[in-house]
């Protein structure tokens, strides 16, 4: 059964990266998943025209829907009461755990099956269960695979995606009773089939996160390929769905362009094989479909980035992956690495939020601020901006106007602080930095040899033996 | 203070984004749009659903039945579950020949769930229309014909009518009027299930149907394929 995903990045993030830069066979992986599927993304957007008036519209769609967001919540729980949808608010994982285990209880449940939810990860949802003493099951096939090798997915699209086919078959041949080693694609395919069919037919609850939540109709949007999601949201007598409070739209107009950018993005497909639109729970004289359906709307530090009108950009997110899939920093150390439920620049941007920055800040470091991320992100998040905004917050100074999150300032050290302020000065004042760049050229010998992390891989830094004013003042003499 | 007011409290506190502009979906769409006419329409639609291993055929009113039984001996089908009562599920079950077992779903799933999930081979749905830009059916199952119907079975016939062909999903929602009233569970559906979590290999047939195949029926005399 899954394990807790490890939340502590600041003490292990370097630890893990280095795990990973050591393991040849996994970056093989990765490099070769993001090239794909960025090959995927490039081939599904031809039309470079096209491409950006459909970003622009799905960022006008999300930047609307998230300032007017309260009263869409309030619509979104009027529309869904009216469907015969029940809606829970949480604000944070345990309340969120909390209600479904009430839910389970109250119905008797002994298994739940889920479809591929990033906020059940997020809320710790499988342990919360198994504590109480009730299954919680994965059905999507990656997050069935990371399930059965006790992991946590490692991209929020293909969570397996660190994974061979080999690795596969043998965690198979080992895990599921009566299966020998193949590391046939389609068979290892219908082997996860066959055990998940019974899972279905046999599941108390179906458990499932939500692309987008329409406010005037009172629908649940959920975008899949394999079909669990449905076989989650119909089989079992109760639905109960999860979901961040910022994923609500106004209108139903609104869905078809998210929904473009989306799979387009993520897995470069134009639809996925379902779009799957919920809107009340079974009605008299229909035959299949739950009885009960439920909402969970989670905060858990969303409505801290909404706070602040730059940091709420990173609430249009539709969690599509394709920053990830486009960050060299993703590409080399992959999701585990993070050791967060959102890996990558979406992760470095949302988690601080879910988490606190004490925890989270190395993330926002770990970037080139290459722009990659926002120059593909389909709702136009001005993701290296937030980088910049967050390491600042790392640094700020508590109990100033700078520091505006929970945990700011905790990158914060005094020698640091004393080496900028140091530089600060030599730099806005032209006499002392004749000075300091004078004994910085003459006492050159003196540089260290072991520069920290520059020298690991580099020849030292040494300052030039003569000033670049030096070599003005040689230039005219010579004249 | 509820949980759901203290969220509600925190957002309404926060300041106010003045620089949001009200989103031109439809204007949008209109300038992006393609596939006009119905021949067009068919043709995308086709090309779509190929693209995702679906087998197409073009029928017509008066053949459909018999390219139906066609595919289903091709394929040895061995059971068809039709809805309750429709006219096409009846007129496939009055041609049916013995080897073919018609199943009707007229019982709520609990009493035969056993039933669906291992002893049917095949269904035969009716789709409400469906969506030329991307290849994609639209279902809305009703009492007659439930959500299961083209989820469970390993082959999934639809049959769709040329004429109830959109151009995209915003054509469909908006000349349907679908924000009047959306139905317990609407569906787009485009090909077979499939994956490609393992190692980025698709493979069909994850957890829904095997295979998908659609009719599309012209009323006018068309060339059957």
């Amino acid at each position: 059964m899954s394990k807790v995903i490890p939340i502590n990045p600041t003490q292990e993030f370097k630890e893990r990266t280095r795990h990973v830069l050591n393991d040849p066979a996994q970056r093989q992986n990765f490099r070769g998943a993001m090239d794909f599927l960025q090959a995927k993304r490039r081939a599904q957007f031809p039309d470079a025209d096209e491409l950006q008036t459909l970003r622009e519209l799905g960022s006008q769609i999300r930047r609307y829907s998230l300032a007017n967001l309260p009263r869409l919540l309030e619509q979104l729980e009027a529309s869904l009461t009216a469907n015969g949808i029940q809606v829970h608010w949480a604000q944070n994982p345990d309340e969120a755990n909390a209600i479904a285990l009430q839910i389970a209880q109250r119905v008797q449940a002994k298994r739940i099956i889920k479809g591929k939810s990033m906020v059940s990860e997020e809320v710790g949802f499988n342990h919360a269960m198994q504590a109480a003493g009730i299954e919680a099951f994965e059905s999507d096939m990656g997050e069935y695979i990371v399930q059965l090798a006790g992991e946590a997915p490692s991209h929020i699209i293909m969570p397996a995606i660190h994974k061979t086919k080999q690795d596969i078959a043998r965690l198979f041949e080992q895990e599921v009773p009566g299966v020998s080693y193949t590391e046939d694609v389609d068979a290892l395919i219908q082997i996860g089939r066959r055990v998940l069919r019974h899972k279905f037919a046999e599941a108390d609850i179906g458990l499932s996160g939500v692309n987008v939540a329409v406010a005037e109709t009172g629908t649940l949007c959920l975008v899949e390929n394999e079909g669990n999601g449905r076989m989650c949201t119909t089989v079992p007598r109760v639905h109960i769905a999860i979901t961040g409070i910022e994923k609500v739209v106004e209108k139903l107009e609104h869905v078809p362009p998210i929904l473009s950018l989306l799979t387009r993005s993520a897995t470069g497909q134009s639809v996925t094989t379902y779009v799957n639109m919920i809107s009340k729970p079974r009605q008299p004289g229909e035959k299949d479909g739950p009885q009960e359906v439920h909402l969970i709307l989670l905060d858990n530090g969303r409505t801290q980035a909404y706070a602040d009108l730059e940091l709420r950009e990173t609430l249009k997110c539709i969690r599509c992956g394709a920053c990830m899939n486009h960050c060299p920093v993703y590409a080399r150390v992959g999701g585990h690495a993070y050791g967060t439920t959102y890996p990558g620049p979406i992760g470095a941007i949302i988690s601080p939020h879910l988490l606190g920055l004490e925890t989270t800040y190395p993330l926002a470091f770990a970037s080139t601020l290459c722009g990659a991320c926002a120059e593909v992100c389909p709702v136009k998040i001005p993701i290296t901006d937030l980088l910049v905004r967050l390491r600042n917050e790392a640094q700020a100074r508590p109990d100033t106007e700078d520091a505006s999150l929970r945990g700011s300032g905790a990158a914060r050290s005094l020698a640091q602080t004393t080496v900028w302020s140091v530089w600060s000065q030599v730099y806005s004042k032209s006499g002392l930095y004749k000075l300091a760049s004078w004994f910085m050229s003459r006492g050159r010998a003196l540089s260290p040899s072991d520069q920290g992390a520059w020298t690991r891989s580099r020849t030292p830094l040494v300052p030039a033996p003569k000033r670049l004013r030096d070599l003005m003042k040689d230039h005219a003499d010579k004249k | 203070m509820s949980a759901r007011d203290q969220i509600l409290g925190r957002l309404r506190s926060a300041p106010l984004n003045t620089e949001t502009v009200t989103p031109d979906v439809a204007g949008w769409f209109a300038g992006h749009r393609t596939s006009d006419n119905l021949t067009q329409r068919v043709a995308r639609l086709r090309q779509a659903l190929e693209a995702v291993r679906t087998e197409v055929h073009a029928v017509t009113s008066d053949n459909w039945v018999s390219v139906l039984l066609g595919i289903v001996a091709t394929k040895k089908l061995r059971h068809l579950l039709i809805g309750h009562n429709t006219s096409h599920g009846e007129a496939v079950a009055q041609q049916a020949p013995a080897g073919l077992q018609i199943v009707r779903y007229e019982q709520a799933i609990e009493a035969w769930q056993a039933q669906l999930f291992d002893g049917i081979d095949a269904s035969l749905t009716l789709a409400r229309g469906a969506l030329a830009q991307t290849g994609s059916l639209i279902l809305w199952p009703t009492p007659a014909e439930p959500r299961l119907m083209s989820l469970v079975p390993s082959v999934h016939i639809v049959l769709l009518d040329a004429h109830t062909i959109h151009a995209d999903f915003h054509a469909a929602m908006t000349s349907e009027n679908w924000a009047q009233g959306m139905p317990t569970n609407a569906l787009l559906i485009c090909g077979p299930s499939k994956t490609a979590d393992i190692q980025q290999t698709l493979a069909y047939g994850a957890h829904g149907p095997r295979e998908l195949v659609v009719l599309i029926r012209q009323q006018q005399e068309g060339v059957a394929s």
